[in-house]
């Protein structure tokens, strides 16, 4: 089986395995629905107080909430990537096995890591956008050269996203319990993605340290390319580069991690 | 209560066995639920007001609200894993132990870092008592305990009627986050954002505007969006008690009718 094949089997696991919850996906679907109709009307009030907030208009304020809906669980900004199976793994001394696998690790979980997050943006991400489409007035753009240009930033996030998620599934080597480290992860990728609200309404010195942070890759990236705020070749190389260092790290923490490993005898 | 205070001891002193991560984790539940609140400084270092509230009064909405769930959270908050148990069969061992099964699942994986959101809804409830101006009367003092404590109910009962429903629905546990999760967040906020129709449901179907938004705008001397006498301002205990008495017979019914997964 060639490399090539064999990463692509286990993404399309990870695709299947994720669109097997047939019913914890519609739970997600309304569950994201919920939140972007309370964002939207938190926005709707923050714009109608100061029109062109961080240089967007109310329909393009509401756009972004509905473009995060879609994000957040393909992203896993908010948690539920594979980065908790791969501290349980550590955690319970499973990862021996996966390292005897003529595979490797990171390219592994990326893969299946890709596979989940292709699902979630489909079975997730599409129907509250659809609705807030639907149901609010919002800005997207006419010409299909944009919304490509969208959905290379979004194939770019689940690179960054993945990124920094298999950090902190790999802490796990040193600490065992990674709830900790994967709660604090969640928090800042919230707070720096964007999710909570967009980087360019944050004040002044702040906004200028978060829109440089790999996290602002994930949402603030994609969205500013699908509303035309953004050249989208600035933002691609911004994320790649982000993508890059990222995964570059993980391979060194990777190499260092599994020198550690003992595998206890039975 | 009895068998709730074993298992609860039984999780802290599991969780004490990780201690780097139980003060990860209780700093980060406090962290996430005050980014909640950041965000709310951020939007005002942009605007003086928003829904016509100024920042201390929504640092009221937001403290009652927050302190209520977090209460509610550490108390009731693992009932949200009963739809796991069901499905990989270990709520079976649940029913054969002589303890109260609701005792039993609220109390598992007691987490005590929940203890974060508590602290957090407190202190900006205390910040916003500082800054906010307020009228006070006996009547209105008197309602401040009535209302954490009241709101600690609604929302157990959200809790409990989520769990009911996952006997149903078995993996769906997130549509249950949509009403506690989602139900403090927009409680968070002033009535007068939203659309006339949420506002509706949640005073007249989910009964969420009795945490807070009704008896706080009240206090506040703020007119609420519906037109609605002034005592109701004062009906969050009697609402509390309903929404806990549903619960409860929707917890009954969910037990009845559930039927393990056998293999």
């Amino acid at each position: 089986m060639g490399a090539g094949r064999l990463y692509g089997a286990v993404a399309a696991g990870g695709f299947r395995r994720y669109a097997t919850y047939r019913a914890a996906t519609a739970a997600g679907v309304f569950t994201n629905t919920v939140f972007g109709l309370i964002l939207v009307y938190t926005y709707l009030a923050l714009w109608d107080e100061k029109p062109h907030l961080g240089g967007y208009d109310q329909a393009q304020a509401i756009t972004y909430v509905w473009v995060g809906q879609a994000l957040l669980s393909t992203l896993a900004i908010g948690g539920g990537g594979v980065e908790d199976e791969l501290m349980e793994r550590i955690r319970t001394g499973d990862i021996a096995i996966d390292l005897y696998r003529p595979a490797d690790l990171q390219l592994w979980w990326l893969s299946a890591d890709l596979g989940r997050a292709l699902f979630q943006l489909m079975g997730r991400g599409v129907i509250p956008f659809v609705f807030g489409a639907l149901f609010f007035p919002v800005a997207l753009p006419s010409d299909a050269g944009t919304w490509a240009a969208f959905l290379v930033a979004v194939l770019l996030a689940m690179l960054v996203g993945f990124g920094i998620r298999f950090l902190v599934g790999l802490s796990a080597f040193w600490l065992l319990d990674g709830t900790g480290v994967a709660h604090a992860a969640w928090i800042t990728g919230f707070f720096c993605s964007g999710m909570v609200l967009p980087l360019n309404v944050f004040p002044g010195a702040i906004g200028d340290v978060v829109r440089t942070l790999p996290w602002s890759s994930l949402l603030q990236a994609p969205a500013d390319v699908l509303l035309g705020q953004a050249d989208p070749w600035g933002v691609f190389l911004f994320q790649a580069a982000w993508a890059a260092a990222l995964l570059a790290l993980g391979r060194l923490v990777q190499s260092t991690a599994t020198r550690r490993v003992v595998v206890q005898g039975g | 209560m009895r068998a709730y205070r074993m298992i609860a001891a039984m999780w802290i002193r599991s969780t004490m066995a990780y201690r780097t991560s139980f003060v990860m984790t209780t700093v980060a539940n406090f962290t996430a639920t005050a980014l909640d609140f950041v965000t709310i400084l951020l939007m005002f270092s942009r605007v003086d007001a928003l829904g016509g509230y100024s920042l201390p009064e929504i640092a009221f909405l937001y403290g009652l609200s927050s302190t209520a769930f977090g209460l509610a959270d550490l108390v009731i908050g693992s009932m949200e894993r009963l739809g796991r148990r069901v499905r990989d069969g270990t709520f079976d061992t649940l029913l054969v132990r002589p303890a109260p099964v609701l005792a039993q699942l609220a109390a598992d994986r007691f987490a005590l870092r929940r203890l974060g959101r508590v602290t957090q809804g407190s202190l900006v409830l205390g910040y916003a008592l500082t800054a906010v101006d307020i009228e006070w009367t006996p009547l209105k003092l008197l309602l401040m305990p009535v209302m954490v404590i009241s709101g600690a109910a609604i929302f157990s009962a959200v809790f409990v009627a989520g769990a009911a429903f996952q006997f149903a629905a078995q993996d769906a546990s997130e549509v249950q986050n949509a009403f506690t999760y989602g139900g403090t967040t927009l409680l968070q906020y002033p009535p007068t954002v939203f659309a006339k129709d949420l506002v509706r449901g949640v005073t007249f179907v989910l009964p969420l505007a009795f945490v807070n938004w009704l008896p706080a705008t009240y206090v506040l001397g703020l007119p609420y969006p519906l037109r609605l006498p002034q005592w109701t301002a004062f009906t969050s205990p009697l609402v509390a008690v309903g929404c806990c008495a549903l619960a409860g017979v929707a917890w009954r019914a969910g037990l009845r009718a559930y039927r393990s997964t056998g293999s």
